[in-house]
């Protein structure tokens, strides 16, 4: 059985095909890390799998069953963009408020359900962060508790749009290995979306890299190379691999690296300084 | 005098009147509802809207009376249409505020001119703007009571997706949550809560019983159980306690209920400050 299977898929938002016929298979239990430059389609692939977004043509299958909205077999980690409102209220209630947001009719928040957002905060070690407010936690802390709300209902997949965003290295490696550990815990599959390859490069099975409609799934060795990667930025594309890190340069640009730096407003520098990674 | 010496005399002597006994029923009934509704208002940043449906509100209700309609029901009427639109605006819509504001003054405009052609409208028209809670009698009095437990059974019943819908929107869709249908249902009981709250303070002061409570009651508390009780709790105290100043001083009651809005708000940003 596979986890996500993409058949020939192509998807059309504003005019533009974000893929086009794309196809690849994300086995059961696989831990993948997904790239690509901004604006690839790495979210996007995220809500087609979960039914928020149509396809134009092709097929998608989630566990080989076809894709639903609200599929309880996915668990979702959006990217996080804000949540400015809740900052004031606890760990817990946010999380609470997604474990019986989905029911009409005043559910309860009885036992079963504690018991289950309990589950699901220990198996990131967010048990005692939930009892403060959002707004006390650090980057890192917040993230793992987000996550969390992934785990509610049991998935089997799990899709992590971008937890890395905007952590520091060591909080970065923590939540890597919080995925790995609930790969091998929740015999899950993970597809963890990111902006650089190096945090993920020793603990993904493989990766799948989007770029110019088209969508590449292997081994690390095999798909961050020149050549594929040329084909996916359509530009002329180097990769260094210096021990277990890889850089992505473009002419002397490390383009992951200056991508990241962009999503933050940082653009001074982000265009002059092309030779400061080598 | 009477009051500081002998409270229990003074209390009876107020309840001695018809008009305070429903005076107290009728601003007790909407300001659990607004202390309650204006909780989610607030969670959900949309305050403005909020402010913007009393503004409708006006429009409707002086539109009925210049075509020989109740005015508490062209306001609720105006209101719910106007609550249900903006719903179905849509969550995300990045010109949201603009198209309120707009739709703000149109209504406000098209009032004054339904107010122009209705000649002797000026009473009515001011009890309208600052509220006039002495005159709520006693059929309006149930209008307002079946209202807000509609309304009250209703959030109840969205309560759930409401607050994943408002915390988490993107999150929630992919749960399969229907973001647009709870965004305009939530938003049409808004609308009922502003028309009552609109009986007692008037629309224009009706972000006092709405807002003020409610993020008040923000600042006091991280949980969210707790912080709706207190919102309606909040609220429920400002209406009685500005009635209650308003009968021994003879001021406006919609002058007291913003005073102890006011207070209680700004209260609750310092003891936010000094916790922090």
């Amino acid at each position: 059985m596979s986890a996500l299977r993409f058949d020939d898929v192509t998807i059309r938002l504003g005019g533009r095909d974000i893929l086009s016929a794309a196809s690849f298979v994300v086995e059961d239990r696989e831990f993948i890390g997904m790239l690509g430059a901004n604006g690839a389609g790495k979210t996007t692939l995220m809500r087609a799998a979960l039914g928020l977004t149509p396809v134009a043509s092709g097929t998608i299958s989630v566990l080989d069953q076809p894709v639903t909205r609200g599929h309880s077999s996915i668990g979702y980690m959006p990217q996080n963009r804000g949540l400015a409102l809740g900052l004031r209220l606890t760990g817990y209630d946010v999380v609470a408020s997604a474990a019986i947001g989905a029911r009409f009719g005043f559910a309860r928040l009885d036992k079963a359900t504690r018991r289950e957002i309990d589950w699901a905060l220990d198996h990131v070690d967010a048990r005692e962060l939930a009892r403060r407010s959002l707004g006390e936690l650090s980057g890192g802390e917040r993230q793992r508790l987000l996550l969390s709300q992934a785990l509610l209902g049991r998935p089997r997949l799990l899709l992590l749009d971008e937890p890395l965003i905007s952590l520091d290295p060591a909080h970065q490696n923590g939540v890597v290995d919080i995925a790995r550990r609930l790969r091998d815990e929740l015999k899950v599959a993970i597809v963890f979306s990111a902006h650089e390859l190096n945090p993920l490069v020793n603990a993904i099975d493989r990766v799948l890299y989007l770029g110019a409609g088209a969508a590449v799934i292997g081994p690390v060795e095999e798909v961050v190379t020149g050549p594929v990667l040329s084909r996916l930025y359509g530009a002329e594309i180097e990769v260094v691999r210096i021990k277990d890190r890889f850089f992505v340069m473009a002419g002397d640009v490390d383009v992951e690296h200056d991508a990241h730096r962009h999503e933050h407003g940082d653009h001074v520098h982000a265009h002059d300084r092309g030779d400061a990674h080598v | 005098m009477a009051i500081t010496s002998t409270p229990t005399i003074a209390a009876t002597r107020m309840f001695e009147y018809d008009f305070m006994r429903t005076a107290f029923a009728a601003s007790g009934v909407a300001a659990v509802l607004a202390g309650t509704v204006g909780f989610f208002l607030v969670l959900r940043g949309q305050t403005f809207a909020g402010h913007a449906l009393s503004h409708v509100g006006f429009t409707g209700a002086t539109g009925a009376v210049l075509f020989g309609l109740s005015p508490l029901g062209g306001l609720v009427g105006f209101t719910l249409v106007a609550g249900i639109a903006m719903g179905l605006f849509g969550e995300k819509l990045a010109e949201r505020d603009v198209a309120i504001g707009m739709m703000l003054s149109l209504a406000l405009g098209l009032g004054l001119l339904f107010l122009h052609f209705y000649t002797s409208a000026a009473t009515q028209a001011a009890a309208l703007l600052f509220g006039n809670v002495l005159g709520v009698d006693n059929s309006a009095l149930l209008t307002l009571l079946l209202m807000a437990a509609a309304s009250l059974a209703a959030l109840a019943f969205i309560v759930r997706p409401l607050i994943f819908a408002s915390l988490q929107a993107e999150l929630a869709e992919a749960r399969g949550v229907p973001l647009r249908f709870v965004s305009a249902a939530f938003l049409a009981i808004v609308a009922i809560a502003t028309a009552e709250c609109a009986q007692i303070v008037g629309v224009l002061l009706v972000f006092t019983l709405m807002v003020g409570p409610a993020a008040a009651a923000q600042n006091f508390s991280r949980r969210l159980a707790l912080g709706v009780a207190l919102s309606a709790g909040l609220a429920l105290a400002e209406a009685w306690g500005g009635l209650t100043l308003a009968f021994y001083s003879d001021w406006p009651t919609s002058f007291w209920i913003t005073a102890l809005s006011g207070v209680v708000y700004f209260a609750s940003i310092a003891v936010r400050r000094l916790a922090a």
